[in-house]
Parts: structure tokens; sequence; C-alpha cells
């Protein structure tokens, strides 16, 4: 059972508590109605699948309940960081693979 | 190739076994191929063995990161039916159905397919009603599926609890007597070996880490870590690593891989007749001819390719097995493992053209993979040969995710198997 | 019989005894036996038998490795355990024991003719076999072999005992407390580090249990680890949990422990669970596991009789145990010297030590020759004999012919130790080979664990001490000696499992894998070790290889000309030892297995009679049968009396969300296809949600309380995974909205009133509101209080009636309801459940998402396109639905059926065609989504699902079921009041 920690909590809480939510930074087209039915496949199906450093969302659904990023590694299924919602893609941290962090930022 | 048979394990028993020959071959590449597959388990070898068989085409090689069948097809829990609710699932897992019944003879191997029957409890009437239209669905289409009673379930099926007083009691069950189990290592390595006599070349501990492409996009071979090797025609059958592979020619495929769990009891004298499986609580088990009870878990809810999951799946299987059968909470967990499941948003799989010449993709079996083996690669070897799709695998291909013609197994079945 | 019982030798108290019985014969043990070392007190060595050819097997171990004697032990009938390790169940007074896999009896076992036949039966036969004719394999061959394999019989009755679970989280945790890891613990306890310390025996010390050559800190090590467990008991931050093992290893270092809390005890308190399940999230795990002594691999080295050295000195320095009276050692390694020298100085005789090394460890060598041991180095045990014990052992010299028989009663065997890496391997640690002793070590750790001691390859007391101490994180001043320093091991077959292909030599005892089997493998093609594993089975028996995989490993190697790691090695899987499946669900059975949600409501519709169903987690009221009445008549009833007076309905269930927010409307037009600006409050409207994809994923009736307050409602099931879907959107898509959503489906009881004299039935009890049509007409909502207490009420119908949802704070809605009930039914109206409000709605040609549609169905294909607004530029699903396939013509529409024969109700879940003598595989044009009798009608009524349904109006299409076939007309979905007066009335 994953140990995740949720960013806006601040705290390490069992993967019970937590909903994982798909692959994250896949922003719903503005003008969804005027897309192509090929873009439109590209957004709602078509997926990158990494195996290795992969960005994702999460909900800590039995907790407080927001969504939120995290850096994960598909392989170990070690989380790198953690982040709020609303933030920019980040870059994995340095070496330290170990570790979780947390990035403060603006809430969504 | 040697004929295998009862006198055959006669005559070797007279001389210590000393003349068996080797399964399959393990050759030195050649410089290039009429086809490659991508993946060395059931689907791969088959697709390669019925390329051979029907299609006339011997000048292929089976790429395998690993050891054959020892992605998906070696770690599955053996179930097999083809009592699907869409038609162009019932086209392919019935046509696998029935290459299922003459496999040990046509491979020359026993796959020890055996039909001891898959029933699915319904607990609730909204069970009720989905498997009345599976069964019906069924029957107009020439596949058996039929409804039980409780009690006759229970007949089927001693173990099992049909008091009115569990806690989501049963209110029938819709049956496949045809449906079964078969042995998984048996069919990679069947298939392995009657493709390496008709001069398929299968070449494990080899990873490909790129597909080649030509000045009009075309495929022409595959970088591996032996080096390249040409190909006028590539085959992905990579399971749970699909998504990697295709993305070496730039291809996006709709799919997340999910560790899915199983676990296996200690080895018990014959208790367990036939496959059970509930949606509803969330469980599946059957018992193997070595006498332990093989019981799927869930998947972890998360996209990974570690092969391992957490506890709490197999606790929360647990849980609805000895729901179901009481009598099974004194019997140990001996072993568990995960696999790697490539999951489509439909649950439906993928056979395919793609937006890359000659490259061809058969991925997104999800948890129902092994049961379409032999169907799978039948017609994945026919794409491949053809360029097109067969008749029973025309809904499967990567435009219904443009179009919106989606096949919605997922939608009829919670615990897709 | 004669007692092997040393005196003065072990640890057990003789004056404390129990009975008990193998296979009907009562024995006596002392307290604190294993069912082992009380079975080999009274000279019982024959225990089993083995998996395929049913060979005679005794105890071959003294711990968790045990392939042999396998048992099923029970307290009482339904208290019955198969495959028990006779090495681990400790003795309890009045357990019933037997063996398995025998019949009719353990000395005498028919099925030992597959020992004779064993030619036929070499490894992987029965994929080359059984293939004739085609339905044999099932129909007979296979339940032949089933009935074969096997080794214990599962249980018949409910087991009723019962077990517990609990969590825990510390610093550290130490799996093993020998000398390595109650040195971890002590140190890591003595930081004030919180500590968990966990072995699989009843009493800690590991190896130093049967190593009494061992000193440390002076004392005995026996001693000193008491003494440590003394000290670490006293410690508020350090928990001891013996009989406990660590079973799994699993992500971010959560530790599976199972803890045998009851099976040793006689009679054990009733309160206490039989097994606990501990789930620990640990910071740092120390991994000081030990290793595992090796057995030879030579013929016939599996008779009952020859077992692991380690094992024999066990059975005597701890339980006082001789485990024969004329013994044998054959070893590749000096630790099964010390052995023979407890033994002989116990005053046993030991007929020889053959060494198949040229050089042995010197000092063990002259130890023993001191003694007056005959010493033999170079040589090899070439075979055995005897029948159900072993006889006598049949010794060469290495690459000699000439060779010599001697008579033993017993033969104890060392091929070395295995590191026991399976935790470290679990956690996804990777190892590396250590070449010059043949072992696999932990190399590059995958968790914040480290391994310590035997486990870790540190072979040194000493080092190991030092080893220990620093990895607890502390200081301990420890220090030890050894009388002797341990040389050699090997991997393999031994000089006398032979170069042949005839010869026995079991590398896997419980499956009989023998070694010229993983050379038939290697023959056959099989070169990766899974391939081995698979085909030959080796490794995959209850002890899951601890014994067998590493000499395997080596013979494969050998056979295939490569180095051992290019071979391989298998993974190794969870759990360590097999766990009770009673102990994973723990508490999780009968009501606590999914707990069923009751509404505010349920104990008054419980004592009006109701039968419920489960719908999703919840229980509802299904109908309310009265005296004598079955479903079908109380249905009828209920449908009648809610047309002609009124019914009462408990819709607690509904899903409920409150959307609050100055965006609120906004949030509410992107979220459903319908367009809510307009929506005035108090008024309500009917709302289809679609994900992007433009299949309807819920409905629902939406009150607008307040220009910025919205009560929602969805489905029973779908409330969940709508609010998921809906903060999914809240939170990523659209974060700039002013929105704040809550559940409120536990919050409100609600009470729907409907029919004809719903108003009249509620009107009393309502308070600030007029309730005429006029004032409050169909699809309005307002506040005000019913009884005092304070209400939401709203006027909707999902019957076509006057109809009245009264939605009370849930404490309040027991009290409501039997007000509202007690008015209604002084007027005439009833209770009605769901099986009549799926009548009801049916009639009306109302859908229930889930039933009428699935995940396949567009808003139009269900009928409701009106319910997609035309006007806005975005909601969730817009760009979906205009997609090609759900813009074609054809698609499956929701259209009425109404059967050629008005008394034949159609089945749900019937399949439709256009012609009914259409050939298999048949053309489907759809099927039928709900069905049911229509009291009110006099008649059947159907809603189906049809290939461009609404343009087959008044054609007659075909249900075809197993034995005939329907004939029905496609029609409206509306079947009674097509008007639609009466909603207003």
């Amino acid at each position: 059972m994953l140990l995740i920690h949720c960013p806006y909590c601040r705290d390490d809480r069992s993967e019970l508590e937590f909903r994982w939510a798909g692959e994250a930074h896949i922003a719903r087209p503005e003008q969804i109605s005027e897309i192509s039915d090929e873009a439109f496949s590209e957004y709602f199906f078509m997926r990158d699948n990494t195996k290795g450093i992969a960005w994702e969302r999460w909900r800590h659904i039995h907790g407080c309940g927001r969504f939120f990023n995290a850096i994960r590694d598909t392989v170990s299924d070690k989380f790198l960081l953690t982040y709020k919602a609303g933030l920019p893609r980040q870059p994995v941290p340095g070496t330290e693979t170990a570790g979780v962090e947390t990035v403060e930022g603006g809430a969504a | 190739m040697r004929k295998y048979s009862v006198f055959a394990v006669a005559r070797e028993a007279m001389r210590s076994h000393k003349g068996w020959e080797q399964q399959w071959t393990s050759p030195e590449p050649r410089s290039s191929y009429d086809v490659i597959i991508i993946g060395g388990g059931g689907h791969g070898l088959g697709a390669a063995y019925y390329l051979a068989k029907e299609h006339g085409i011997t000048n292929v090689a089976v790429i395998e990161k690993g050891w054959l069948g020892g992605g998906n097809t070696g770690r599955n829990t053996t179930i097999i039916r083809s009592n699907y609710l869409y038609e162009e699932s019932m086209d392919i897992y019935e046509h696998s159905l029935k290459l299922w019944e003459g496999l040990s003879q046509d491979l020359n191997y026993n796959v020890m397919y055996s039909p001891r029957g898959v029933m699915m409890l319904s607990h609730n009437t909204h069970d009720m009603q989905s498997f009345k239209r599976h069964i019906n669905a069924n029957r107009l289409y020439g596949i058996d599926n039929e409804w039980l009673t409780p009690e006759e379930a229970k007949k089927f099926c001693p173990p099992l609890d049909i008091s009115k007083t569990a806690r989501y009691p049963i209110n029938g069950a819709a049956l496949q007597k045809r449906g079964g189990t078969a042995r998984h290592d048996a069919v990679a390595w069947g298939y392995a070996r009657a493709a390496s006599d008709r001069g398929v070349h299968i070449i494990q501990n080899t990873e490909v880490t790129g597909i080649r492409r030509g000045p009009n996009g075309e495929v022409t071979g595959i970088e591996t870590n032996r080096g390249f090797i040409g190909a006028k025609k590539i085959g992905v059958s990579a399971a749970g690593h699909s998504s990697v592979v295709m993305q070496m020619a730039d291809v996006r495929v709709p799919l997340t891989s999910n560790p899915l769990q199983a676990l296996v009891s200690e080895p018990l004298k014959p208790i367990f007749p036939c496959v059970v499986m509930s949606n509803t609580v969330h469980a599946y088990i059957s018992q193997s001819d070595k006498g332990e009870l093989v019981i799927g878990a869930g998947t972890d809810q998360y996209h990974s390719y570690s092969q391992t999951g957490g506890l709490q799946i197999i606790t929360h299987t647990l849980d609805a097995i000895c729901e179901l059968f009481p009598i099974f909470r004194r019997v140990k967990m001996m072993r568990q493992w995960g696999g790697i499941t490539d999951n489509t948003p439909d649950r439906s799989a993928i056979q395919s053209v793609t937006p890359v010449p000659n490259l061809f993709v058969n991925c997104g079996w999800g948890t129902g993979g092994f049961k379409a083996t032999p169907g799978s690669a039948n017609l994945f070897a026919w794409l491949i040969a053809k360029g097109e799709p067969h008749r029973l695998a025309q809904g499967l291909t990567l435009d219904r995710f443009r179009t919106g013609r989606l096949i919605d197994e997922a939608a009829a079945a919670a615990v897709a198997h | 019989m004669t007692s092997y019982r040393i005196k003065g030798a072990g640890r057990l108290t003789p004056a404390r005894t129990a009975r008990f019985t193998f296979d009907g014969k009562i024995y006596t043990a002392l307290e604190g036996d294993t069912v082992a070392s009380a079975l080999l007190a009274n000279g019982v060595h024959l225990m089993g038998r083995s998996f395929k050819y049913h060979r005679p097997r005794g105890i071959l171990s003294a711990g968790a490795e045990e392939p042999n004697a396998l048992l099923d032990v029970a307290r009482d009938a339904a208290r019955r355990q198969p495959n028990v390790r006779a090495s681990v169940q400790e003795v309890f007074d009045g357990a019933i024991i037997q063996s398995q896999n025998r019949w009719p009896t353990l000395g005498f076992d028919i099925s030992s003719i597959n020992n004779l036949l064993s030619p036929f039966f070499a490894a992987g036969f029965y994929y080359k076999t059984f293939m004739w004719p085609r339905e044999a394999w099932a129909k007979l061959y296979e339940p032949i072999i089933r009935r074969a394999a096997g080794l214990g019989v599962a249980p018949k009755e409910e087991d009723p005992d019962h077990y517990a679970n609990r969590f825990a989280h510390c610093d550290v945790l130490v799996a093993g407390a020998g000398a390595a890891g109650l040195t971890a613990a002590l140190s890591a306890a003595e930081t004030g580090a919180s500590v968990i310390l966990v072995d699989e025996r009843a009493e800690v010390g590991g190896a130093l249990l049967f190593d009494t050559s061992v000193t440390i800190n002076g004392q005995s090590g026996y001693d000193w680890a008491q003494g440590v467990l003394v000290k670490l008991a006293a410690m508020p931050n350090v928990r001891v949990l013996t009989r406990t093992t660590v079973f799994g290893y699993y992500n971010h270092n959560f530790i599976g422990l199972v803890e045998r809390v009851t099976d040793h005890m006689p009679r054990p308190d009733k309160l206490l669970p039989r097994e606990r399940l501990w789930q620990v999230r640990a910071k740092k795990v120390v991994l000081a596991t030990g290793a595992i002594e090796r057995h030879m691999v030579f013929a016939n080295n599996d008779r009952p009789g020859i077992l692991l050295a380690s094992a024999a000195r066990m059975y005597l320095n701890h339980y006082g145990v001789a485990v024969g009276s004329r013994i044998g050692v054959y070893t590749a390694h000096d630790s099964a010297y010390e052995a023979a020298i407890d033994l002989k100085k116990a005053g046993v005789e030991i007929a020889a030590i053959v060494d198949c090394r040229a050089k042995p460890g010197d000092a063990v060598v002259s130890a023993a020759r001191n003694l007056g041991i005959e010493v033999l180095t170079g040589y090899s045990v070439i075979d055995t004999a005897g029948r159900l014990r072993i006889s006598s052992m049949t010794v060469a010299r290495n690459s000699s012919t000439n060779h010599r028989k001697i008579a033993v009663d017993a033969l104890l065997m060392s091929g070395g130790w295995t590191p026991s890496v399976h935790l470290f391997s679990q956690s996804r640690g990777k190892l590396k080979f250590d070449a010059e002793n043949q072992r696999f070590l932990p190399n590059i750790y995958a968790e914040n664990s480290i391994s310590v001691g035997a486990c870790n390859g540190t072979d040194d007391l000493n080092a190991l001490l030092t080893e220990a101490s620093a990895a607890g994180g502390g200081s301990v001043s420890v220090s030890g000696d050894s009388a002797f320093t341990w040389t050699g091991g090997m991997i393999g077959a031994a000089e006398g499992a032979g170069k042949d292909t005839t010869v026995k030599a079991f590398v896997d005892f419980q499956h009989d894998v023998t070694a010229k089997d993983i050379r038939l493998a290697v023959r056959e093609g099989m070169h990766s070790i899974e391939h081995i594993k698979r085909f030959t089975t080796n490794g995959m028996a209850s002890d899951q290889g601890k014994l067998s995989n590493m000499h395997g490993l080596a013979i494969a190697a050998e056979v295939l000309g490569k180095e051992i790691p290019q071979v391989g090695l298998t993974t190794f899987r969870a759990p360590y030892t097999p766990v009770t499946y009673g102990t994973l669900i723990a508490h999780s059975r009968g009501d606590l297995f999914d707990p069923a949600r009751k509404t505010p409501l349920h104990a008054e519709l419980t004592k009006a009679g109701a039968e419920f169903e489960d719908v999703g987690n919840w229980k509802r009221a299904w109908y309310f049968p009265r005296r004598g009445e079955d479903m079908h008549a109380a249905v009828n009833r209920e449908c009648r009396t809610a047309r002609e007076v009124a019914g009462i309905f408990d819709a607690s269930t509904l899903g409920k969300i409150e959307v609050v927010g100055p965006d609120a409307a906004k949030f509410l037009n992107l979220m459903y296809t319908n367009a809510w600006d307009n929506l005035k409050p108090g008024k309500c409207r009917y709302g289809i949600m679609t994900r992007e994809d433009g299949f309807v994923y819920d409905d629902g009736v939406v009150g607008r309380l307040a220009e910025d307050r919205f009560h929602v409602t969805t489905t029973t099931g779908g409330a969940p995974r709508v609010l998921h879907h809906m903060e999914d959107y809240l939170h990523t898509e659209f974060p700039d909205l002013k929105v704040w959503l809550t559940s409120t489906t536990e919050q409100w009881a609600v009470i729907a009133v409907q029919g004809p004299k719903a108003r009249e039935i509620i009107e009393p009890l309502v308070e600030g509101l007029d309730l005429s049509s006029e004032a409050f007409p169909h699809m309005s909502v307002a506040e005000c209080t019913v009884m005092g207490v304070p209400a939401r009420l709203f006027r909707v119908s999902f019957t076509g009636e006057v109809g009245y949802e009264v939605n009370v704070p849930a404490d309040y809605g027991a009290s409501v309801w039997k007000a509202i009930w007690e008015r209604g039914e002084a007027l005439g109206a009833c209770l009605y459940g769901t099986e009549t409000m799926h009548v009801l709605r049916a009639e009306k040609g109302y859908i229930i998402v889930g039933q009428d549609t699935d995940g396949t169905v567009t808003p139009d294909d269900a009928g409701y396109g009106w319910a997609v607004s035309k006007k806005k530029t975005d909601f969730v699903g817009i760009r979906g639905l205009k997609r090609p396939d759900l813009m074609r013509s054809g698609r499956k529409q929701l259209v009425g059926l109404l059967t050629a024969d008005p008394l034949e109700v159609l089945e749900e879940g019937g399949q439709i065609v256009a012609d009914p003598n259409e050939p298999k595989p048949m053309t489907m044009l759809g099927h039928v989504t709900s069905a049911y009798w229509s009291e009110n009608l006099g008649r059947s009524i159907a809603i189906a699902l049809v290939a461009d349904g609404r343009a087959r109006m008044g054609q007659t299409v075909y249900i075809p079921m197993k034995d005939k076939t329907i004939a029905a007309t496609v029609s409206d979905m509306v079947f009674f009041d097509k008007e639609g007066g009466r909603i207003h009335g």
C-alpha cells in the first residue's frame, strides 16, 4: 500500500485515503466544441502511460478532498514529488529519489 | 518435430527420457524477417504460429525481452469463457473458445483446456437484468450461457453459500458450461514448439529499443540490445508494455497499465469443481489440477509497471471469497503475484492497423487476455498477413476512439474476466 | 515404545505433559514440543507422503522451511487445519493430528504405485499425452490427476474461530529475533525509537536455540537472548511479537505480520482471536532473518529419518530429543559436525560423518575424531535403503566404485546455508551473487531497510553483532565467541546424485522434483530458470523453494554450462509462509464485510413489514406484503392504491449535492446538458449529465433554492461518482468558479408522497406554504417547516401523479414519516417500495439511468434530446456528442414495447430481432431494458433499446426466448395518462 504525501494536508497518509485520477496536465481544450474528432480522441482517450517518471493526479478523497499532482516512478512506484493542483508541471527533483517533498503554491 | 503421444512417453520412459528434443530452438537472429512480432507471450507466439500455418509466412521472428510466456501469459488465472455481451466481443471470444476446444490436438501439446464451467453469480436485480441480457444475446448468437437458480448454482458448486442472510445473497447465476480453464504455460510452450517447428525464430532475452522507419514512414525493422533486425512488417503484442513499444514508433494508444494481482492457496484435495465469478463482490476463483485454489484479485488503482501491488487488494478479494465460501476461511494463501494489464477506456481490446505503415498492434486485452489467446493470435495473424482486419475483428480497430463506436464491456461487467 | 527423549538435554520441563493423537494413536508430549519433536521423541519419523510419487516422508527440518511433514491438525471437527507443518505447530493437549495424502494408511498407501510408475511421470509428461480422444482430458484424465494431486483436505465446515487486525506504525521493525535481530532491536530501542521485534518461533534466539557452542557477553547464547528479551519487554517503546511471521514486504515499507495467538493453547479463551494480522508502516526495517540450511542432493535422499543437521541439533539441544540411535551424517559444511558432536556427547551413536569435501575445517574434524567419530572426507553417500525409515547409507570414496553400506536409523545432511533474502527480495531489492560462497546476498535496497547477520552473509559472530548494533541506529556493547568457525557448503547435485538419468535425488521434496527432472527440463529447451521452475514445478510447493531453489538453479547452470547469475533467480513472492485467509480478512465478514447503508427510515420500514433489496450498498424497501400476499399481489395493490389514492415511499437514498456560490448556475451549465440560467428560484428542472464522451452518466431533479443555491439530486448509485466528477472539474478545469459542493445525501430523509390524495395527506403537516397547484405547481421547491421541522418541500413526481418529496433533517425523518403515514393510512393510502416505484415510472416512460441506459446511450437515444441545450457554447459532453458514431442514423433508441399477448411480461434483458427465423448468429436490434405487469393498465408494458426505434413505431418485433418467441409492437414510451394531466391535478 502506497504512502502518499498530500500537499494540502502536508502529511503522509495511506493510499486507502486517496483515489488515483489519471495523467496530469491534460488540459481540456478551450474551445472544445470546435476541435476535430482526432483532437478530441487525443484529448479524451490517448495517454502516455509512461514507464518511468510520470506526472499524475490524485485526490485525497477520504481526507481533505482536494485533487493534486504527483510525480511518480511507475516502475518503482516511488513518489518523487507531490504538488498542488493548478501549479504547472513541476520538474523532477534532482537526484534525490527517495524523499517526498512538497511544493507550496496557489491552490486552484 | 517429434510427435508427442502416450507411446512416445512410454518409449522415452524405457530409456530415461534421453530422447526428447528441445521444444523450440533458440537460433541467432537473421538480418531481416518478413514479419517480426514483438512480445513472446501466448498472443505473439500464437500469431507467429498462425502466420506460418494459415498464411504460409514462415520468415517470422518473435522477439521477447525476457523468457517466453513470462508476462501475463504466465501470470493469469487461466479462465476461459466467451459469454460476452456485444457482438464484437462475442465474435472474437467465441472464435477463441472454438480454437481452445481443439488446441491440444492442433498443437500436439496438451494445454489442458478443461471446460469445467464458468459460473457468474448474480446478487441483485441489476445483476439479474445484466446477466439475462448476456444470456439472451449469447443464445441468439449461438453461444451457450444459461440461467441457474440459487439451488442449481449450489448444486453445480457445492461450497457456495446461498443463504438468504448473506450480506449479498445470491439470486441466481449465469453458467457457461463450455467455459473453464487451461494450463497457461503450456499455451506459450505449445505455440512456441509448433511455431518453431514451422520455421519461426523465437528470440528470447532480446529487448526492443527502437522501431526504425523508412522514407515513407513505414517500418523497416527494430533496434534491439543485440543490434538491428530488419522487418517488412511488425506486429506489436506486448500487453502491459504496449504503450512503451508503440511510443518507439510515435504512436499513442488509449491504454493505462495497471497491476493486477492474483493468489493461490496451498494445494488441497478436489473441493471446487468449476470457475466462479462475482462482479458485485469482486471475486473469482477456481481450483487448479495441482489442488491450489486460484483466486483473481483486483487491479490496483494507479498506473504502474511494477508487477506488484498492495496487500489491501488481496485482503479485499479474500473478504469476498470467504463471504461466498465461508468454509475456506481456514485455507491458507501460499503465493501472491502481480501482472501488468493494459486497459482501454471501453475495456475491449484493440487489434488494428496504425498510422505507421506496416505496423500492427494487438493490445488492450486488460484482464481478459488469456481466454482470447488463440482467437486473438489467429485474427492478428490475419491482420498482419492481409493488412486489414478479419471480419470477426473489424470492431476492434483504433478508429473507434475517433468515431465513438466503443464496445463498452465495462458498462456491462465490473470485473471483466 | 522407546523414548528418544534424552535426560538432561533440552529446555522443556519434563513435568508438564500434553497428550495428542496421531493417526488415531495416543502420544505424550512435553509442553513446548512441536508436533515434530513430540513424534520424534516417540521414535516416529514417518509423517507424510509426497505429492506426486506418494513416497514415505519424514520430518526434514525444525522450522518453517519444512516440505514433508505436513499434517492435518484439529481441535474439533470445525477447527481442522490441513497442511500444518509439524516443525512449526506446537503440541497442545487434545490435538487430533492426522497424516495426509495417503490411502488407506500412512504406512500402506495405494498411490505409492506412482513411485513404480515414475518413469512415465517425468517432469512435464502431462503436456505430451492425454490428448486423445479430445473430450477425454476433462472427462477422464484430469479428474484422476486431480484426485491424486492436492495435499490436505479442505475444511468442510465454516470456521468458528475469529481473527483480529491491527494497524501499527514504528520507527524500526526488526524481522527475526536471533543474535542479530535482538542486538539491532536493543540498539534501536536504546535510542528511544519505537521498535517492533518479530520472530516466528515461540521463543527468541533464532540459531542460538540450537547452537549451544555460542557465548555472548560471557553467557550462553540462549541465556543472553532471554536476557535481552527481558530488557526489551520492559521498555515502553518496544513491542516484541513472538509466534509472529513477517509474511509480506509491500510498497513504502508496509509490512504484513501474522501473529498466531491461540493455536498452541489447549483451551483458548473464546475472546481471543485465533490469529492476528498486523499491518505495520515502518520508517525503517531491519532484516535479521537468518539463513536456512540446505539438504544434500543424492540418491534416495528422502527417506524418513533423513533430515537437516541443524534440525537434529535443534531437536536435541532445545527439545531434548535424539532423532535416532545410530546416526550418520552427510555433509559439505562444517556445521553438521557440531550436530554430530552434540549428539555424541549426549550419548547417541554416530555411525560416521561422510564429508564430500576433501578438506573440511580442521577444527571440526579433529573435534569429531577426538570424540571417536569416524570421519570420511572425500566420500559421498551414494544411496540409502529402508522403506518407511532409513536403515542404511551406502558410502563411497569420490570417483571410486568401491562402496560400503553402513547401518543407520537417521542421516543428517548439510549442504551449507542459504541466506534468507525472501523479504529483501519482496521489497524489490536487487541481489548479487557471492560466487565464493555460492549464495545470493542483498545488494541494492529499494526501501529504507537494512539486512544484518546471516541473511546478509555476515558469518562471523562479532562482525554480525557489530553490524546489527549499527543497523539499530544506536550502539550496544556486545561481543561473542563460538567454538568453531564454519566453512564449506555446496549447491547442486552432490556426488551421489549420479550423472545418469535414473537416480531419484530429490531437489524439491514436496513436489518430487529430482535432479534428473531439472536436467530433462534443460534438455527440452527450458533454459530460463522460470521455465525450469514451471516445467518441473521445482520450488512451487507450499515451502516455496526454501530448500530447493538454489539446488535447482545450480543443477540447471551446470547442464547449461553457464554461471549461476546468468541463469537467473526466480522471484520471491509473498507470503514468506502461507497465511490463513481468515487472518487476512480479519473482521471483514458478515455485516462488516461491506457495511450496509440504511436510510433514517429503515426501522419504520421494517416495522411496516417491508421486504428489502440490495441497491448498491443500500438496503431499500422493495415492497410491503400484507398477510397472504406474494410479491406480485403486493406490488399490484401498491400500484393501484398509489394511483387511486396515494402512496408513500422512502426516497432517502437519492443522491443529494448542495451546489452553492455566486457561480453555481454557471457551474451547472457546464456539468449538465441542460441550461440552468433561466431556472427561477423556487423551481425545479430535470437534468441530464454526460461525461465528455456524450453518453448519459446520471440524471436527477435539480431545485433552485436561491440565486446562488441549488439542491441537486442524483441517482441512488451515482451520488459518489457524480460528486467526484463535479469536484474534479471544479478543482482542475474550472477553478475560477466560485462554487462549493457538499454531499447532503445522508443529511436529508426524503419522504415521497404521490397520488391524487398526496396534497390532502401532507397539507395539514406543512407550515408556511400554500400547497395549491396555483401557488406551488408541479416542479416547484420551497423551504418551509413540516411539523415544526425545517424542511425542503419539492413538488415533483416520479409516478405521473401529483407528488411531493418532503426533505427533513435525517434525525427527524422517522417522526415525520410516522405522521405522514398516520394521515395517509387513514385516507386509504399505502406504503410502496422500489418495485412499485419502478412500475409506476415505467407506466409513464420515465427512465432509470443504469437500467434503461448503459454507457453507450446518448440523451437523444434515451428520448431526452430536448434536455441538451442547443444554445450553450460549452458543457461537458458537447464535443463528444458530435462524434460520427453518436450522430449516425440507426442508433439504438429507447421506445415502448407492447406484447401481442397482453398477459405476457417480457424478460428484462430479452434480445429483440426483426426476423425471428434468421439462423444464428442472429441480428439483434436491441434489448428489453424494463418490463412489468401494469395492474393499472391491465397488461404488460416494456421499455426497450431498439435500433432506429422511433422510426419503427407500430412495427412488430420479436423477442426469441429459450422456449418460445414473443411478438411485440413498438410503441411510445408513455403508457399511462398520455396527456399527462394527472401530474398537475
